[in-house]
């Protein structure tokens, strides 16, 4: 197949070959791209990266890409074997399929040489941000930047004493931040339609997006919880009476509950820009999203400080979060991988992991987390903890964005627009992801 | 004249004869005008060749084999006519049909409504009828995914102006067009609607002016009624160019993508869904290329196929 390439490939380089060399050699010598996400924690990054230019000379430049366009932008670059990224934040899941399709460096040796050592680090974003397979010590990229779904409610209305007395009188116990799943669908249908200083509040603000992993990023919220698995853990990818499991139909069916009476009017698209604008405009009492965005939250005019409050997804049967959060890798067409190499050098220092953790970034180094001041060290800093001690991640295999889309769908045909019933959906995603595994040979 | 005038002088003379002894142009006598023709059409037909022909040719072979485009090493196996099979066979291929028979059908019935009923009211002499036809043709001038990612502004139902109209006839702004599984697929013939009824309509206007002043007072003079000048003189001198504007935008709404993308991602669930969406996401989020490449060959078969019937009934239409 690649010879019909060849003539094509050799024509726009002979173009392209002006243009190449027509900029300064050393300039060019002397910078790195990293490719990420659009979102806080990039703008965090770019900051930090400044003083790694100031001690090395390299300038750094930055190609960010807003969420719903961020797999299909770099997936393509990369499955390409394009070179615009010398430095890759991709997402967890993308692991497999950088190790196995070789786009990512591997990065045991460097690490060895360096003497950068996984141990310094928490084992939860080692497992899901750096290795593959899964579990094993080949190592692909250094952890970057721990995340997990977690939620932000309004702690001023909470806290409010005509409203504490509403739900005391509805539900006979203190309003409180969730713990269970249950309790999550009775504060936010408590909220839902109620007046507060003259407007129409709703409930929650939930991940219902259609087109790239929102919705999925919801619902696994709910599985987790009820403790459905993907697969038999000793079979793997057999997955009849495990996804599809009563367990996971009593999820499914909560999630449903949860979007269709406490969401905002017109809430059937939404992930994580979605939601903030949802909470941060007054409409919602609390919002599922990811912990990226609390130290913004945070420090936001007007729903900052004392305003809100954080918690961790609650349980059903189990206490887990959904994984977000990302490895940094080298990549393999990038003819710039001694100094990108030594970006990770630099970045896994435990000094500059501080730095970065201040500036607003999830550091997973053991300095940062094991620091006794941590906990305290801002208002979400404990819960980030508790979610990274049993965070989940959906599957990593290199099929992962097939397995997903299929996900997207069924999901969302079941939750958003009521098509069929719980366990039909989940029946059918077992359907689609027995093909994907089956192409692929695994089953 | 003036040449005449100027051969009389000695010097013009001169100039004219040295012309008339000059050897005669080199003529390339191997070259006859259908080589020289080939030499000048070669360039064109090899970029064709290139562009359009080698990936229709290499789509259809992809179409019976395993390739998958984001795996460069994996090996390619011929699976004949599977990857067809399993199409004809998934629900979710039909679906996505139904989802775009649905949405042609019905932006075609009410754009050829809409648009001619428009044109039969600008084709009249009023004052301001120029600025009423640029004000109607503004929406067909922007780009279909600002369309579609302002409409679901418009939806909104807290601030959306749509919700706004419509609340005195419903009663409430608390629902969402495209967040409604029995709605959406009507939103996104509203929306195409809106955009290019327009179209359709200056086309009709086309075929209104065009249609001889002579015939209506004729008819007039036989007494014909309106209605008869309707159906007897307009709608025939018209019909070519109404079958002209449907032929386009059929065409472009079954290759619908981007607008309906930019508005409800093909959802709520799958609702709106459009064949390309699904061709989009089997290439280009799943990877899926062989299978994809079925798809595209059954879509693009279907699309021509239809499209040359109805240039047949249209140029017979034409010659009537």
């Amino acid at each position: 197949m690649k010879h019909l390439f060849a003539p094509a490939g050799a024509a726009a380089m002979a173009l392209a070959a002006p243009l190449m060399f027509s900029a300064p050699a050393s300039a060019q010598d002397k910078e790195l791209t990293l490719c990420w996400a659009a979102w806080d924690p990039a703008n965090a990054l770019q900051e930090l990266g400044r003083d790694f230019t100031a001690q090395t000379g390299v300038e750094m430049t930055y190609e960010f890409v807003p969420w719903t366009n961020f797999a299909d932008r770099f997936l393509n670059e990369l499955n390409s074997g394009g070179d615009l990224c010398d430095l890759m934040i991709g997402d967890s899941q993308w692991l497999g399929a950088g190790a196995e399709f070789g786009h990512y460096v591997k990065l045991n040796d460097f690490f060895a040489q360096e003497g950068i050592s996984m141990d310094d680090f928490l084992p939860a974003a080692v497992y899901n941000y750096a290795t593959w397979p899964k579990g094993s010590e080949e190592y692909w990229a250094l952890p970057a930047m721990g995340d997990a779904v977690g939620y932000v409610y309004r702690k001023d209305w909470f806290a409010r004493p005509e409203i504490r007395e509403a739900f005391q009188a509805e539900h006979g116990r203190e309003l409180a931040p969730p713990e269970t799943m249950s309790e999550l669908l009775e504060v936010a249908a408590f909220f839902q339609g109620r007046e507060i200083d003259g407007q129409t509040r709703y409930g929650i603000a939930l991940y219902t997006e259609r087109g790239s992993e929102g919705i999925t990023m919801g619902v696994t919220n709910a599985l987790y919880a009820w403790g459905v698995e993907y697969d038999n853990p000793d079979q793997p990818y057999e997955m009849e009476g495990y996804i599809n499991s009563a367990k996971a139909v009593e999820a499914l069916d909560f999630y449903k509950q949860l979007y269709e009476c406490c969401t905002p009017p017109g809430h059937s698209d939404a992930y994580m820009t979605a939601n903030l604008d949802a909470y941060k405009s007054g409409q919602t009492a609390m919002q599922m999203n990811f912990f990226a965005f609390f130290p913004g939250i945070a420090k936001d005019e007007v729903v900052g400080g004392e305003v809100s409050g954080f918690f961790v997804n609650p349980k059903a049967e189990v206490e887990s979060s959904v994984l977000g959060g990302q490895g940094i890798s080298v990549v393999a067409y990038s003819d710039k991988q001694d100094m990108a190499l030594e970006y990770i050098k630099w970045f896994a220092q435990p000094d500059i992991q501080k730095r970065w953790w201040a500036l607003g970034g999830y550091a997973v180094h053991n300095a940062v987390v094991e620091d006794p001041a941590f906990p305290s060290s801002t208002p979400f800093a404990a819960q980030f903890l508790d979610a990274m001690s049993n965070v989940r991640d959906f599957w990593q295999e290199p099929t992962y964005a097939e397995l997903l889309q299929a996900m997207q769908r069924r999901v969302h045909d079941y939750v958003v627009a009521d098509q069929g019933t719980a366990q039909e959906a989940l029946d059918k995603l077992i359907e689609d992801w027995n093909f994907t595994f089956e192409s692929v040979g695994k089953k | 004249m003036s040449t005449l005038s100027d051969t009389t002088t000695p010097a013009a003379a001169e100039t004219a004869e040295r012309a008339r002894r000059a050897p005669a142009p080199r003529t390339y006598r191997g070259l006859s005008d259908r080589a020289l023709a080939w030499i000048f059409v070669t360039p064109v037909v090899v970029l064709l060749l290139a562009i359009n022909i080698f990936p229709l040719v290499w789509n259809i072979w992809l179409s019976f084999t395993t390739y998958r485009a984001n795996r460069p090493g994996m090996e390619v196996r011929n699976i004949g006519t599977a990857n067809y099979e399993r199409l004809l066979s998934q629900e979710d291929v039909w679906l996505s049909l139904q989802h775009t028979a649905h949405f042609v059908t019905w932006s075609l019935a009410l754009q050829v409504l809409l648009g001619f009923g428009l044109a039969w009211l600008l084709n009249k002499n009023f004052r301001s009828n120029g600025i009423w036809t640029t004000m109607i043709v503004l929406p067909m001038m922007l780009s279909p995914a600002v369309v579609g990612t302002f409409w679901t502004y418009l939806f909104q139902p807290q601030i959306g102006i749509f919700n706004a109209i419509l609340a005195p006839f419903v009663g409430s702004t608390q629902f969402s067009m495209i967040a409604d599984a029995q709605l959406a697929p009507w939103a996104i013939v509203l929306v195409d609607t809106w955009m290019w009824t327009p179209f359709v309509m200056l086309i009709c206007l086309a075929g209104l002016r065009s249609v001889p002043r002579d015939l209506y007072e004729a008819a007039e003079v036989d007494g014909a009624s309106s209605w008869r000048q309707f159906y007897t003189i307009t709608l025939p001198m018209v019909l070519p160019f109404l079958m002209l504007a449907v032929l386009f935008r059929g065409i472009e709404n079954f290759k619908m993508f981007d607008m309906v993308v930019e508005l409800t991602s093909g959802g709520p669930g799958s609702v709106t869904e459009l064949a390309n969406i699904y061709l989009k996401r089997e290439a280009f989020e799943k990877w899926r290329t062989g299978y994809a490449a079925a798809l595209a060959v059954i879509l693009f078969v279907t699309v021509f196929g239809f499209a040359n019937i109805y240039v047949k009934v249209w140029t017979k239409v034409k010659q009537r």
